[in-house]
């Protein structure tokens, strides 16, 4: 027996403890009802293994591991835990700590170490007498500490387990799925849980058939990811038929979705600045004469729901990956978050509350976007009770690089490279996980599904790429995602075909079977096909970085994957069948029956009291989660990172205001010219009706673009869908209605389509058996152009006495409004939404003109919360008040309520300054704009509501609704007063 | 020296580089970004330049706590070429992450012994923070900051960004030789007095900077990289540009070397 070396202990004690993370983890313990519990100490714990001498784990404790000037350290070898929770990751998590300590005990002349691992130890004291039973620590340690899905926790002292240095396992298990009939085929569908129909099944048997041998494991569970829904995209590529339509609404027969309305609007716009759309790993338009911009945006809500931290973690680098695969170096990151609403706490999963998951995607958000140097400088929290069981996390990356400077085209004889981290078990059938419905199993079992990043390593990655793509030394590029390497080989050998050795790629620790090597999902990888000729200099550069780097093997030419472990042959399949092979799927979609609004119930009764009540209204509409500040998530991301962030999430000089868009100038553009990224998206419109919501969210993306100064004939979008299960043919109904809708809007405003991704099964079924599916969630997310950023503009009012135009097409619509929301109890306000605006594309141009002519000096799109909180937002980011003429914004069909807070389509606020005001209406001669009112210097905002009526709010009582989010969640996460200087 | 030679020190999960690349560029220095690997190859390197920045960023993933290892780096690698190029009265700078590790290193403040007496650590708000500072320089040795028009303004983005030392004397030195070199003022220039969000960690002394007695070694926490055109919206006190007069302040010095 091979003797283990001992491991060390080192444990971190804060000199002065009391921080305000602390804090909160004292509340969340006591608001499990354990009030007993005084203060709560945390510590960092350093694990080491191997032979170390004492005088080198003194300097590892005082050099590296502690800080001396606020902390103390203690080597407890031989330490008896006393009443306290540690908390270690599970073997196989990335733990990117571990490896800094490897390298930099190294770099510190300590070479006995061989493994290493970090922890942390909580001690609680308790009031008085009191103390916490095993039960209650447990409950701490479960709820609050630490998730079993990546974490492990012990009462008292916990052991480490570094994964065993046994042989690597090279079993191939042989499936003889040839000879087996559709039961067998069932059973072991869902034995590998591999989420195929019976037909898919059926067609893979076929192929073995044909081949006459049954297959190995690596066949099987790559044929099961690259056909995943979440790879292949069988929805979006089936042939539905649909049922119940009533004229106009939808063909009998929907053959392909993606190709029916998506890529049939880009096909139809045919702009000859988009690049590439829908072919590579993200969109590409023409940005100047010098570069070209990229931007992919995708979800990551099914790992989010059971580790939100490494879930959102990994989406943000994930989606950064598909922009460094296009060769561009990413610039900017957006991202939507749908989280449960307070109210829906009590269907939230077991041991996940609303805190700990908005808590936990932010906080990845954060760590990822931060420490890569993307500025995170746009994006939206939204709140539905049906997304408590499924929180949505959408992420997007745009990137920038020289014109040209994307090709992939790999040739024969080129190398097969992987760069960046070690891949573990992390994220095995991470794909098919993404393609189930979710139910309470999920939580216990799916941990391999989710992973932690790193990401530095991707950052080093990155960096490495632009290198060697200023140096052409690589003919083709992609990232490792979903289904890890057998998609990410797969794809690029899709053609050519390919020949690798699996015992080639480095892993983070030994024993992976051959199909968990091939289908791994660890983070921070990238496939690049390397010349032969480049070889060496591309391996130079990957060390001079140290960047990690593995050379498995080469495209062949002959169309086939072959994939080889220790020279044995584990896989070998015809790419046509691995790409082309899948069956269509059939679906079917029914248009849901939904109870006929009542004719008389849309027409609002408003209050009777003097000036309706708008004061008080407004005041619950600012403080609603729709309309609220986020600025408790928005400032924990870095929005000024690489310094081109011209306009970022807040603005006006208050910087308390939001933007409708953000505008960045990364440092290299020579033209003038910046980019604006903005998104439209709506979860109460999706409820309402899918065909109006999701025209009103390609109108939002767009109308927010050009609010901030982008050019409406260089917009383009991208579509993320988020649905339940797609078999349901309701839902399949509201599905297509929006693809539909996604069409039409897209050719009325002329801003194509470059790339999307859809999402199904977002569903949860509770113990009882009861579903929930999350509302019809589409997100429309636009890049555009601003032809000159110095002309951008921002939402905050800016000179008192200018004037305040309503411009647009305005038809407020009550119903799924925040309004509706807030008083639904009272009135009933039933409805579709906000209706599409007919008028918005030339609207648009013609307000396009006037702000490049210099003759707007804010502008606001109105969205949630109606003329209203648009008209708030203004005054509250400027800090300066205005007066608005409902009467005049009303028109003859007057109804104060409605028009202050009805939602439309088509619209803006727009301040033209009083020696201007002429040019304005010349620019937009013809089209629906009125000036309805002013800009004041007192803080106050005035409406007018006819009949002599005028109510007035105070900013400062707005300022303080708008913000009460914001303070209320700060205030759960922080303690007050400040700690001092000294430690 | 028309140009001087600037380094802008580049490790693992560092990310300011090319922000602070283009300031001093503007500055009218001539920059380069070399890799900490790079620069081991080519040590010579430190004495042919007259400015060395030390950027912000996630050096090694923060592992340990921030600057820790990139500090490491520096007494591994670089000890003597680096103690000699601040003995000489060459320029250094560290911003953010590279003030972490100025500190950490020991660079920083640059007297009172051998034993570390002073950090970096986490914000009063216990969370990371971006937002937009306004600062105001102290009289003080520090050649950064000489003849800068303040206040200047500029971003914070830091979670470890409250200065911290082991006894109230040594806060009382610093003030009284003058090397608290910035301080966050309010946007009319007041002091902020510890007042969140205006000092936005709460450092004791509103201290955003500090500088060693000869006055040639600057950290500091917010990013006037961040500002360095006239042709951006800024916020705070001080105006588009104002973060680019920092930079110019030490590629004046540098020339004159």
């Amino acid at each position: 027996m091979v003797h283990q070396p001992p491991i060390h202990r080192i444990a971190i004690r804060e000199l002065r403890p009391g921080s305000k993370s602390q804090a909160a983890i004292l509340r969340a313990v006591r608001k499990l009802g354990l009030t007993q519990v005084r203060a709560v100490q945390r510590m960092d714990l350093y694990f080491v293994r191997g032979k170390i001498a004492p005088e080198e784990l003194d300097l590892l404790g005082r050099f590296l591991f502690s800080n001396p000037v606020t902390q103390a350290f203690e080597v407890q070898d031989g330490f008896e835990g006393a009443q306290a929770v540690e908390i270690a990751y599970l073997p196989g998590v990335t733990d990117p700590v571990a490896d800094e300590i490897l390298r930099s005990a190294r770099e510190l002349g300590i070479a006995g170490i061989d493994a290493a691992a970090t922890g942390a130890r909580y001690e609680f004291s308790c009031e008085g007498a009191s103390s916490l039973c095993a039960e209650e620590l447990d409950l701490i340690a479960r709820n609050v500490l630490s998730n079993p899905v990546v974490q492990r926790h012990a009462l008292g002292r916990i052991e480490i387990a570094f994964p065993d240095k046994t042989q690597a396992s090279i079993n191939v298990e042989e499936i003889g799925i040839h000879r087996m009939d559709d039961r067998a085929l069932g059973l072991l569908d869902s034995q590998r849980r591999s989420a195929l129909d019976p037909e898919e099944l059926a067609v893979i048997r076929d192929y073995f058939r044909r081949e006459g041998r049954p297959c190995t494991d690596v066949e099987y569970e790559t044929i099961a990811q690259t056909w995943s829904e979440h790879c292949y995209h069988k929805t979006f590529k089936a042939r539905i038929e649909t049922e119940g339509g009533e004229e106009g609404e939808l063909p009998l027969v929907v053959d392909n979705i993606l190709k029916t309305y998506i890529k049939a609007a880009t096909d139809e716009i045919a702009a000859p600045w988009v690049v590439s759309a829908f072919k590579d790993n993200a969109g590409i338009i023409e940005f100047d004469e010098d570069f070209d911009i990229s931007f992919k945006v995708e979800t990551h809500n099914h790992p989010s729901a059971i580790e939100p931290f490494g879930g959102a973690n990994t989406g943000v680098g994930g989606v950064i990956r598909d922009v460094m695969a296009v060769s561009a170096r990413p610039i900017a990151v957006t991202d939507i978050l749908c989280f449960g609403a307070e109210s829906s706490k009590e269907v939230a999963r077991k041991g996940m509350s609303l805190e700990r998951i908005r808590n936990g995607i932010v906080a990845g958000i954060q760590d990822y976007g931060n420490k890569m140097g993307i500025p995170t400088v746009n994006g939206g929290i939204h709140y539905h009770e049906k997304y408590a069981t499924n929180p949505l996390v959408y992420c997007g990356c745009v990137g920038i690089a020289p014109k040209g400077a994307f090709f992939s085209t790999p040739e024969i004889g080129d190398r097969v490279f992987v760069i960046g981290g070690k891949t573990g078990r992390d994220g095995i059938r991470g794909a098919t996980f993404s393609s189930m419905t979710m139910d309470g199993q999920t939580y216990e079992s799916a941990g391999s599904s989710v992973q932690i990043g790193a990401p530095i390593v991707e950052k080093m990655a990155a960096e490495v790429i632009v290198q060697a793509r200023e140096k052409r030394l690589y003919s083709g590029i992609t990232d490792c995602g979903a289904g890890g390497l057998s998609s990410a080989v797969g794809e690029m050998a899709s053609e050519l075909g390919a020949d690798v050795e699996l015992s080639k790629v480095a892993l983070k620790y030994p024993g992976l079977s051959p199909w968990e090597i091939w289908l791994s999902e660890a983070q921070e990888r990238m496939v690049l096909a390397i010349p032969m000729a480049f070889r060496d200099a591309f391996i130079a550069l990957c060390d001079a970085n140290d960047v990690g780097w593995w050379d498995l093997g080469a495209f062949t030419g002959d169309g086939k994957l072959v994939v080889r472990y220790q020279g044995r042959k584990v896989l070998d399949l015809s790419c046509e069948f691995l790409h082309k092979g899948m069956p269509g799927r059939r679906l079917k979609a029914k248009k849901p029956t939904r109870s006929a609004p009542d004719a008389a119930a849309p027409v609002l009764r408003p209050s009777t009291e003097a000036g309706f009540g708008v004061r008080r209204i407004l005041a619950q509409v600012m403080a609603h989660p729709a309309v609220a500040s986020k600025e408790w998530a928005i400032r924990r991301y870095d929005h000024e990172v690489q310094g081109g962030t011209i306009r970022g999430p807040f603005s006006g000089p208050s910087q308390k205001g939001p933007s409708d868009a953000a505008v960045v100038k990364p440092l290299e553009i020579k033209s003038g010219k910046a980019i604006s990224i903005s998104n439209g998206f709506n979860p109460r419109y999706g409820e309402a009706d899918a065909y109006n919501a999701a025209y009103s969210a390609l109108d939002e993306a767009v109308r927010n673009a050009v609010a901030v100064g982008a050019d409406p004939d260089r917009i383009a979008v991208t579509d993320n869908f988020c649905w339940g299960d797609p078999r349901k043919p309701e839902n399949l109904w509201t599905l297509l209605r929006s693809a539909k809708a996604c069409r039409d809007a897209s050719v009325a405003h002329r801003t194509p389509f470059i790339s999307g991704k859809d999402s199904f099964n977002n569903e949860f079924v509770g113990k009882d058996g009861t579903r929930i599916s999350v509302p019809p969630s589409l997100l429309i997310s636009a890049i555009g152009i601003v032809p000159q950023a110095e002309m951008s503009l921002g939402s905050a009012f800016k000179i008192e006495n200018s004037r305040i135009y309503l411009v647009g097409e305005f038809k407020p619509e009550l119903s799924a409004s925040v309004y509706g929301e807030l008083f639904a109890a009272r009135y009933s306000v039933e409805g579709r939404g906000p209706e599409p605006s007919l008028a918005a594309p030339k609207v648009y141009r013609a307000l396009h003109r006037a702000i490049s002519q210099g003759l707007v000096l804010s502008c606001h799109d109105i969205s949630d919360g109606g003329l209203a909180a648009a008209a708030a937002e203004m005054c509250l980011g400027g800090g300066r008040g205005a007066e608005i003429s409902v009467e005049v914004a009303a028109g003859t069909d007057h109804n104060p309520l409605g028009t202050l807070f009805g939602e439309t389509n088509g619209c803006f606020l727009a301040e033209v300054p009083q020696a201007k005001v002429a040019a304005f209406e010349t620019a937009l001669k013809g089209l629906p704009r009125v000036g309805l009112g002013t800009v004041l210097a007192e803080k106050a905002l005035r409406f007018r509501l006819g009949s002599g009526h005028v109510e007035s709010s105070d900013l400062e009582e707005l300022g303080k609704a708008y913000t009460s989010e914001t303070d209320r969640i700060l205030g759960e996460s922080s303690a007050s007063g400040v700690a001092g200087g000294v430690a | 020296m028309k140009e001087p030679k600037a380094i802008v020190l580049h490790a693992a999960g560092t990310n300011r580089d090319v922000d602070a690349y283009y300031a001093l560029k503007a500055a009218g220095a001539d920059p380069r970004i070399i890799h900490v690997n790079a620069l081991r190859k080519e040590r010579s390197l430190l004495a042919r330049s007259a400015i060395l920045v030390i950027p912000g960023g996630f050096s090694y993933a923060d592992a340990m706590g921030a600057g820790t290892l990139f500090a490491l780096d520096i007494a591994s690698y670089f000890k003597e070429e680096v103690s000699q190029f601040v003995a000489e009265g060459k320029a250094v700078l560290g911003i953010c992450n590279g003030f972490q590790t100025l500190v950490k290193a020991g660079i920083l403040p640059g007297f009172g012994g051998e034993t570390r007496w002073a950090t970096l650590t986490d914000n009063a708000e216990g969370r990371f923070e971006c937002r937009w500072v306004t600062l105001a320089a102290d009289e003080s040795p520090c050649v950064w900051t000489k003849e800068v028009v303040f206040p200047v303004s500029c971003p914070v983005a830091h979670g470890e960004g409250r200065f911290a030392v082991s006894s109230l004397e040594k806060l009382t030195q610093l003030e009284e030789q003058g090397l608290i070199a910035l301080r966050y003022v309010d946007e009319a220039g007041n002091p902020a007095q510890g007042r969140y969000p205006i000092n936005p960690n709460g450092s004791p002394l509103d201290i955003a900077g500090i500088c060693n007695p000869a006055g040639n070694v600057l950290g500091l926490m917010p990013h006037p990289e961040n500002n360095i055109y006239k042709d951006r919206p800024v916020y705070g006190g001080g105006e588009s540009g104002s973060g680019l007069s920092i930079f110019a302040a030490g590629v004046r010095y540098a020339r004159a070397l």
